[in-house]
């Protein structure tokens, strides 16, 4: 049956159309942020990821349902003003995507890693990484990106 | 500074809109009133159709239409670049587990899909092939008994050998005297290699959106070629090249997986028979029923003398090509050419055959058939070296093929220096120290490019000295867009910003025939330099003109022209002659022709290697440090160019330790991400060497040759090198999974039951 949920989406508070078996990723794609992407379906790619109260989650594998009254936020949610984050200048700036179909996600799961954890270690980058797949890159210009991130965010406090 | 915009690592057009998730890709294409389409698949590897009962899933709410082959009349219903054997809708017969045999058209995805799995389909069951090797001996059945009409392009020819019983595509290649060549060498090396089917996993997988409007067919696919998928459409509809409008927008990875035709006939189909737009998108699980690489079994012999001078090899390839031909005469031809690699032989003899099996079928992958060939024929220099005594870069550089020489006779000479390329990627690895504990691998590759020199370009200069870049190629990620942007920069002398590129799309691009092959920063990079001087004879013309003053006045310096000490800008002189805004158009062309004529434009070079660890408990093998030597001629853009080289090698990586399609009697037993283990953070090297070689010595714009393949040819075979030095014995299955590699520590046999992996 279909019924109104409310959650703040990037940033601002709203009301979504949801059946209660809707699928996140189906709903904020039907709001036409496609930047979260469908792929594995299985919860292992990473290319659904969208930030829930800040951490990332695989929206393909969680119930819209679950949003209710909680903070949401999309990859079109991340820069503001039209100003880059410092994540999504130095994805540019380190080649750190090909196809960009993993970006969306590859990014917001390097924002909440640095949001907790400031200044990660190489290794605490490809652990905290591990749920997101890319087949282009090979991997290394994206820890290069996320690394070179971590300074940037730090200068920019 | 000879160049101005090109040689930079510029950044990509598309940053700002992939990172931002503004990059709209196929999937994310919505129409007013679109419906969808989900595919019923077949449950049978090989049976007749006896009925299919599509009365329940027609009865669900939101259901419109099931399709199944009977409402394809009036239709051509088979599609194929090369043969025209793969039906749009199984025809009677299924050849496959997993073959779209209906399809349910619904007003939305869910309700598409409950009635999907509502059609019951009544089967009689017919004996079905897996193995290759099986499908061609005696009593397997016959797959194809009427062989579906060759398509007749001759950039498609290769591959057509004798085709009887279950053979797909069949090729030899060969010269010199083989058999007294073995007769008198000192040492025979002999062995079967085995290659796994791999399915590319790009991370968008297949889908296409389908509307009819006024007659004309629109499609908006995930492809990769599209002027291969408008000849298609066009044949099956029996409509003009011109009404047929395929549209691609950013692909969500491609690596050859989204070469020609896959799920576009069934949405057009959809579309036509429903008169609304249709949109089908695959699931994962789906993508992997729908396209795979050619596994390989590969018998080789090497023959050599004491001093380790090569003489001559003999190959016998088998790949399992699965149900339908699609692209494996290519596959073939390439495997036939690539596998005894760039070295200076007396006699060769190579025979390849690409076998219709009961799955699914093969195609396209990055190196196609390169990696499958190059395993058997690196290892057995590796082997030869290690019991000659002959250090086995030392082995290789004594037999390498020299710059010029023809790698395969009446084919363009070599344009590289291998020699040289060894020894940096030796110097690399540290070469010859062997620290204690590790395994050092290296591998060499020359690919005859698959490139076949056809493309159009267009560029439209703007009255304010901007240009839009028209080029039918498509954006895969590997950054075509940009390399073309600089180009046409530097090749009109205007700022990067100022030029914008329009790809991919029949009704609106010129003509490109595919996307692949690493082909794009060449031959189409040649056609947008011929447009963009076309385009600069032109407004010279029209300036002379605007002006009214002798043509040998009117000086053109790149971004503006000279007149009579007077500088006058491009788009200024655009508007003189008009009197008003307006544009010139130039156009270029590349064709089979002058410096060209000779295939293959290029040769793409694999020069890589590893040093690994192999845990003697787990049989976990870590790669510690992968070297890539790229040897592009002229690197456009560098950053871009170790990114292709950088992916192509961890994919080689995941081909050689973990990936592959296994079947479990006549299904597909790991069709998921999970299952199918494809390489994540955890196996990035933790040292990662790209060396860069520009010897200018490519046919393409500066002297660049391709990329993007190189790297992942001589992956496995290097994976191969370093442990067999590592342990003492070289493998010869691929993926070296923990439980294979710990076997060969062990110098334990696979054990029979355990090692369900035999259908090659």
């Amino acid at each position: 049956m279909s019924r109104a949920i409310r959650c703040r989406l990037n940033g601002v508070e709203r009301s979504i159309e949801i059946e209660d078996s809707t699928l996140l990723l189906d709903a904020v794609r039907g709001l036409g942020l496609t930047g979260a992407k469908p792929s594995c379906e299985l919860e292992v790619c990473g290319a659904c990821t969208v930030l829930l109260d800040g951490l990332p989650v695989s929206a393909c594998t969680t119930l819209a349902a679950e949003v209710e009254g909680r903070e949401l936020r999309t990859i079109e949610g991340l820069a503001r003003g039209g100003r880059l984050s410092a994540v999504q200048q130095a994805f540019i700036d380190h080649f750190a995507f090909q196809c960009g179909y993993c970006t969306p996600g590859m990014i917001l799961a390097a924002e909440a890693l640095l949001d907790h954890h400031p200044h990660p270690s190489r290794a605490q980058v490809l652990h905290w990484m591990e749920g997101n797949i890319c087949r282009c890159t090979g991997y290394e210009s994206i820890v290069d990106a996320i690394l070179a991130a971590a300074e940037r965010r730090v200068e920019r406090k | 500074m000879e160049h101005q915009v090109v040689g930079r690592s510029v950044p990509r057009l598309d940053g700002v809109a992939k990172v931002t998730g503004a990059a709209r890709y196929a999937i994310d294409l919505t129409l007013p009133g679109m419906l969808h389409a989900c595919a019923v698949r077949s449950q049978r590897a090989h049976a007749l159709i006896r009925r299919i009962h599509v009365e329940l899933a027609a009865a669900v709410d939101g259901v419109v239409r099931v399709v199944t082959a009977n409402d394809l009349g009036g239709l051509v219903p088979y599609f194929g670049h090369v043969v025209l054997d793969h039906p749009i809708l199984a025809m009677g017969h299924t050849l496959y587990q997993g073959e779209p045999v209906a399809l349910v058209v619904a007003e939305s995805p869910a309700a598409a899909s409950a009635a999907a799995a509502l059609v019951e389909v009544d089967y009689q069951e017919l004996p079905a092939v897996i193995d290759a090797e099986q499908a061609l001996g005696p009593g397997a059945p016959v797959l194809h008994p009427h062989r579906g009409a060759r398509v007749g392009d001759e950039g498609f020819e290769g591959g057509a050998g004798e085709l009887e019983g279950n053979v797909c595509a069949a090729c030899e290649v060969g010269w010199g005297d083989v058999e007294a060549a073995f007769a008198r060498s000192d040492l025979v090396v002999e062995g079967e290699y085995r290659y796994p089917m791999l399915y590319g996993y790009a991370m968008e997988p297949y889908n296409a959106l389908a509307r009819f409007d006024q007659g004309e067919l629109v499609v908006y696919s995930s492809a990769q070629h599209p002027y291969q998928v408008r000849r298609d459409l066009a044949r099956i509809f029996g409509l003009p090249l011109s009404r047929v409008r395929v549209v691609v927008p950013y692909v969500g990875g491609g690596y050859g997986t989204k070469s020609y035709t896959k799920v576009e006939p069934m949405a057009a189909v959809a579309a036509w028979l429903t008169g609304r737009p249709v949109k089908l998108a695959l699931s994962v699980e789906e993508a992997i029923l729908t396209t795979r690489s050619d596994g390989a079994v590969v018998r080789a012999r090497s023959a050599f003398t004491a001093e380790g001078r090569l003489l001559a090899r003999d190959f016998d390839i088998v790949l399992n090509s699965g149900a339908y031909t699609d692209n494996s005469p290519q596959v073939a031809q390439k495997a036939a050419n690539r596998c005894f690699g760039p070295y200076a032989l007396e006699a060769l003899r190579v025979r390849v055959r690409a076998v219709f099996t009961n799955t699914v079928p093969a195609s396209s992958l990055r190196g196609f058939g390169a990696p499958q060939g190059t395993l058997a024929g690196e290892t057995q220099m590796d082997e030869a070296a290690a019991r000659l005594g002959i250090d086995p870069v030392a082995l290789r550089q004594r037999n390498l093929v020299p710059r010029g020489d023809p790698v395969i006779p009446g084919k363009r000479g070599l344009d590289a220096d291998l020699a040289a390329d060894l020894d940096l990627l030796a110097e690399s690895l540290g070469w010859p120290a062997r620290p204690s504990g590790k395994g050092i691998g290296f591998a060499l590759t020359a690919s005859d490019a698959g490139a076949f020199p056809v493309s159009t370009a267009m560029v439209r200069l703007h009255a304010d000295g901007s240009a839009s870049v028209l080029t039918g190629a498509t954006e895969l990620g590997q950054g075509s867009q940009t390399v073309l942007a600089q180009i046409a920069a530097e090749e009109l002398g205007i700022p990067l910003p100022t030029v914008t590129v329009v790809a991919g799309d029949t009704g609106v691009t010129p003509y490109e025939r595919t996307t692949g092959a690493s082909r794009t920063t060449t031959i189409v990079g040649r056609a947008l330099q011929e447009a963009c001087r076309d385009a600069r004879r032109r407004l010279r013309d029209l300036a002379v003109s605007a002006l009214g003053l002798p043509p040998d006045a009117v000086e053109d310096v790149g971004g503006a022209l000279l007149a009579g000490g007077q500088r006058i800008s491009y788009g200024d002189a655009i508007q003189r002659w008009f009197g008003a805004e307006g544009e010139v158009v130039g156009v270029g062309a590349v064709r089979r022709a002058g410096d060209l004529a000779r295939l293959p434009p290029f040769w793409e070079i694999g020069c890589c290697g590893v040093v690994v660890a192999l845990d003697p408990e787990t049989g976990v093998v870590t790669v510690e440090q992968l070297t890539t030597v790229g040897d592009v001629g002229f690197a456009i853009n560098p950053a871009l160019v170790h990114g292709q080289d950088a992916g192509a090698a961890m994919m080689g990586l995941g081909a050689a330790l973990r990936e592959e399609l296994v079947y479990a009697g006549e299904v597909l037993a790991n069709p998921n991400v999970v299952d199918y283990r494809v390489p994540r953070f955890s196996d990035l090297p933790a040292r990662i060497d790209q060396l860069l070689v520009e010897r200018r010595d490519g046919i393409g714009p500066y002297g660049a040759k391709g990329a993007g393949e190189g790297a992942l040819n001589p992956m496995a075979a290097a994976v191969a090198g370093a442990l067999g030095r590592l342990t003492g014995r070289f493998p010869h299955r691929f993926p070296l999974t923990p439980e294979r590699a710990w076997r060969l520590l062990a110098d334990l046999v696979p054990a029979p039951g355990h090692d369900r992996t035999d259908t090659r």
